[in-house]
């Protein structure tokens, strides 16, 4: 079991520094640098100097070495855009983007594994038929339409949220901002956790379903009923674990899309987190922003990888058995 | 002879029997008016070949027939109760306290995430009336009567951990831990080894005879049922073709399906002598024949069978489901009784 | 005493192909499911009002010889104040006509959507039949390319691709490359399921008989890919291919949306949809609403529709 936590662990950052490749690749093959740094009135002296200040004229191999190493430390230069370092935007800006994808992770969770679960129990009644007809809708639409319609329904029309932005925040320590603890701040993550969330939601809620109808049906449940255990014990305790066995990792992969659906939704509601810096850096081609922010999601999604495999582990026991130890009787 | 005890009511009664499936085709019978007695301490074979209807007439005994099969017919008593038509929650009561069911397949019989001695202690305490300590003796004790050896340091183990044998031991301890007065089991030794299929038919009988439960055995292989059977019922398209004392039925059958069956089927003391097939298949129950299900194959058919399906079985002294039997004969020798 | 004639059987006429399609057991299924049908009618009625856009469209809405900006901001329904011309569903801010607009962009939509899903299948069949069948060490990089890439949600990496290529792009030529842009990024985005499914499909077909006498006879690998393997790993590919599709055509609107997909000079409805959110609070509401509306019918019936097609094809639910 350690061979294979080491071989995952490798694999992790060998997908991380090709991502650091591609990361790079964008600062030496799109736009000029010096270019975007310097201002109007420069001369050739001045490129010159810089150009051999930034080590651009050192060979490819050397240049992304330097990369890397900064990038570990967090300093991926200044903004094209803003002209301050990337790291302290990236920072500025990530609670926002944290609270709103905590909080329609939960909403997903809970209301994805509670229906998913009521709908697979109650397969034929009308309640069941209602909500899987809604959740298709919830599934097909996308995520920016959803937003959009939300502010058309409850901004525009009634009134009753705001349409965009954070609210107001309070600063907590040295660098986090929260919404949780003001009014505006909370109403203002009502529309945009339930837009981030929908999808999420009605995903789990349809993995939890199919997985828990396919348990359902194995003769492990059937010779639970044979043996005439209850319908809560066969649901809950039996079915429930092994449900949940496949839900987590798939779960656990959809994190990634979490952090790329916020992007949408902070979009549509110009709410200011990451995925707004980077949508907006892509508009105007800032290329550290760019970078910086595919390195962090990067180490996200490796990492959330990495841990849901090794969660894996944890829960069901048949991997736990060391393959070469054999067979009992 | 065993099974002519008639001084106790049979643990078992099934009565005219039907369970249809409506599909887009038409109403499938997949029972098709199925009567048999089972008594306490007696182990009925059903044989048959795959789709005769063998494991649904077991899954409408114990009640878990996949919808929308649905029992339309008969009934089914246990210990003289119908349990055929009754709420959905006293049934469940009667699974595992009355009757059990074992299934074909150990491995997937058993929760993979859980351990054994979860299992059994759960179902413990379901249906007995007792503690947590000692329903953990009891599972013990269940399991060293099906044979698992170190049982104690074992009760801790997941499924995975046995060898396909010693998880079906532990199947059968599970079904038999709520004492129960009937078992089904479903092809239980189908997909074991051939070496471990003669222990577990032994520990069967073995547990049967020793607790009274009457059984109902349910396999397509005649060498089990010639080994641990007391009585035999064949099946064919959904019908009962014969049913009888199984010495009798293996050496003397009264049916022709039967008469085939036994002349296809491999035994000792026949030496070494061509196998007689039978021509053509099963059919399919979408397309049964008019009349007898069985006289297409049947080189005894006559337009009477052609026309109407043969009187079926009484429970309690019919022999074969057939407008003409064969004679009282020793089949597999080919010379009369 | 026994009559062993068997009985004769019925004869029959063995029915014609189209009878036989339409009693199949997936037209049954569909003819059964009003859903299914409801969608199908929905989604073909949208795209033959894109395909035949030109010719329904009242007006041409990117002939800048056609628009009148004093026609703008006029409600739908109702003549315009100045210039007296009526629209069905309004015009925008600058004066086109909004039914026209949307018919224009159906077209961009459906377009890319089609064009991503033909790259993403192609690269992705290359890719897979070659990882197949060559194994070694192009299977291995093949496939640890194709790893790194799906551990990110595909519209990421369709935003990057897009990112990146706008950087490349001279400024001036941007708008005009944006659609051909798009097209990369979300086909680029979407081959690697197309890619597995095909090496393992490639994987299984490689060990039988009929691949064996074709390299004994001597033929080129090439020509057994193409002539041998090919044909009989296609079925899934077709199956993912739908469904890629619908995913193909969502993901256009939301980049489009984003700005990071077709510029509003020639704009599909996930563009016209940002153009209409600027426009909610001051009471146009129909340039939001109505394109809105139109993705929402496209989107909604074409996850039906595959979907249902989903199920249907799924021998394990049947």
């Amino acid at each position: 079991m350690l061979a294979y936590i080491i071989r995952r662990v490798f694999q992790s950052l060998l997908v991380l520094l090709v991502v650091g490749l591609v990361a790079f690749s964008m600062f030496s093959f799109v736009g000029d640098p010096v270019d975007n740094m310097l201002g109007q009135e420069r001369t050739q002296a001045d490129i010159e100097r810089l150009r051999s200040d930034l080590g651009l004229d050192k060979p490819f191999v050397v240049q992304y070495w330097r990369f890397l190493e900064q990038a570990v430390q967090g300093n991926f230069g200044l903004s094209y855009r803003q002209g301050r370092p990337v790291s302290e935007i990236l920072v500025e800006r990530l609670p926002a983007t944290l609270e709103l994808a905590f909080v329609s992770g939960i909403l997903a969770l809970v209301g994805g594994i509670g229906l998913g679960i009521f709908t697979a129990i109650r397969k034929r009644g009308m309640a069941a038929n209602t909500i899987m007809t809604l959740s298709l809708i919830g599934v097909s639409l996308p995520t920016f339409l959803i937003g959009v319609l939300l502010i058309y329904l409850f901004s525009v029309e009634l009134g009753w949220l705001p349409s965009f932005g954070r609210g107001d925040v309070t600063r907590i320590g040295n660098w986090w901002t929260t919404g949780f603890l003001t009014d505006s701040g909370l109403k203002a993550l009502i529309l945009p956790a339930i837009t981030l969330g929908l999808y999420q939601m009605t995903l789990i809620m349809r993995l939890v379903r199919t997985e828990m109808l396919e348990v359902l049906r194995t003769d492990y449940i059937r010779f639970a009923r044979a043996r005439g255990l209850r319908d809560r014990s066969v649901h809950f305790k039996h079915a429930l674990k092994n449900t949940l066995v496949p839900v987590i990792t798939i779960t656990g992969l959809q994190l990634g899309s979490i952090i790329a659906f916020a992007i949408i939704t902070e979009t549509v509601f110009q709410w200011p987190g990451v995925g707004l810096l980077f949508i907006n850096a892509i508009q105007f081609v800032d290329i550290p922003v760019m970078a910086a922010y595919l390195m962090m999601i990067s180490v996200m999604f490796v990492g959330i990888n990495l841990i849901v495999d090794l969660l894996y582990f944890a829960i069901d026991p048949r991997l736990r058995v060391d393959r070469s130890a054999g067979k009992t009787t | 002879m065993k099974g002519t005890e008639m001084e106790k009511d049979p643990v078992l009664s099934v009565r005219d029997l039907v369970v249809e499936i409506p599909t887009r085709h038409g109403i499938l019978r997949p029972v098709d008016r199925v009567s048999y007695d089972i008594h306490a301490g007696e182990i009925l074979g059903v044989v048959g070949e795959s789709g005769a209807g063998k494991s649904m007439t077991g899954n409408a005994v114990i009640g878990l027939l996949d919808p929308p099969a649905r029992i339309t017919h008969g009934e089914i008593l246990l210990s003289g109760q119908p349990i055929h038509n009754i709420k959905r929650e006293a049934l469940r009561k009667l699974r595992g306290k009355k009757m059990g069911m074992i299934f074909q397949d150990p491995l997937t019989s058993l929760n993979p995430l859980l351990t054994i001695g979860d299992q059994l202690t759960e179902t413990i305490l379901e249906h007995l009336d007792v503690g947590q300590a000692e329903a953990k003796e009891r599972a013990i004790a269940a399991l060293e009567e099906v044979g698992i050896p170190a049982a104690r340091d074992r009760i801790g183990s997941y499924p995975h951990e046995f060898s396909g044998g010693m998880r079906q031991r532990v199947v059968i301890a599970l079904a038999l831990c709520a004492e129960p007065e009937l078992i089904i089991a479903d092809e239980p030794t189908t997909a074991l080894d051939v070496s471990v299929q003669a222990q577990i038919v032994a520990l069967l009988k073995r547990l049967c005879r020793e607790r009274g439960v009457a059984v109902m055995l349910v396999t397509h292989d005649m060498g089990v049922i010639a080994e641990a059977a007391d009585r035999v019922a064949v099946m064919y398209a959904g019908r009962l073709a014969e049913l009888g004392p199984v010495r009798e039925v293996i050496t003397k059958a009264r049916h022709p399906y039967t008469a085939g069956l036994m002349a296809s089927t491999p035994m000792a003391s026949q030496g070494a002598k061509r196998l007689r097939q039978i021509p053509g298949a099963m059919p399919r129950l979408g397309a049964l024949p008019h009349g007898c299900a069985f006289h297409p194959r049947c080189d005894r058919a006559t337009a009477e069978c052609r026309a109407d399906p043969p009187p079926r079985i009484d429970y309690c002294d019919g022999r074969a489901a057939c407008w003409h039997p064969l004679p009282q004969k020793d089949t597999t020798k080919g010379e009369p009784a | 005493m026994t009559d062993t004639a068997p009985l004769p059987p019925t004869p029959e006429r063995a029915p014609s192909r189209l009878a036989r399609a339409w009693q199949s057991d997936f037209l049954y299924s569909f003819r059964r499911a009003p859903v299914a049908v409801f969608s199908f009618c929905v989604v073909l009625t949208l795209v033959l009002c894109a395909v035949f856009a030109p010719l329904i469209a009242p007006h041409d809405p990117f002939d800048p010889g056609t628009l009148n900006l004093m026609n703008g901001f006029t409600p739908p329904g109702e003549a315009n104040a100045f210039t007296g011309e009526s629209f069905i569903l309004g015009t925008d801010d600058q004066g086109r006509d909004v039914f026209s607009t949307i018919l224009y962009g159906m077209r961009i939509s459906l377009f890319v959507g089609f064009s991503a899903v033909l790259l993403a299948m192609v690269i992705g069949v290359v890719l897979g039949l070659l990882a197949g069948y060559s194994g070694g060490w192009t299977e291995t990089i093949i496939m640890r390319v194709a790893d790194v890439q799906l551990t990110f949600p595909a519209i990421l990496v369709a935003m990057l691709i897009f990112g990146i290529a706008k950087g490349i792009t001279p400024p001036e030529y941007r708008d005009q490359m944006a659609i051909w842009v798009l097209i990369l990024a979300i086909g680029l985005s979407d081959w690697v399921q197309f890619a597995r499914v095909v090496r393992g499909a490639t994987l299984v077909e490689k060990n039988k008989e009929y691949v064996q006498a074709a390299r004994l006879v001597g033929r080129k690998p090439l020509s057994i890919m193409l002539r041998h393997i090919l044909p009989n790993v296609l079925n899934p590919v077709l199956v993912i291919a739908t469904i890629s599709l619908a995913l193909a055509i969502i993901a256009e609107a939301t980049l489009s949306f984003l700005g990071v997909g077709a510029p509003p000079t020639k704009p599909s409805l996930g563009t016209l949809i940002r153009i209409g959110q600027e426009f909610m609070f001051s009471g146009e509401w129909w340039i939001l609403v109505f394109p809105a509306a139109t993705l929402l019918a496209l989107a909604l019936s074409i996850n039906l529709l595959g979907d249902w097609l989903r199920d249907a094809l799924n021998p394990r639910l049947r």
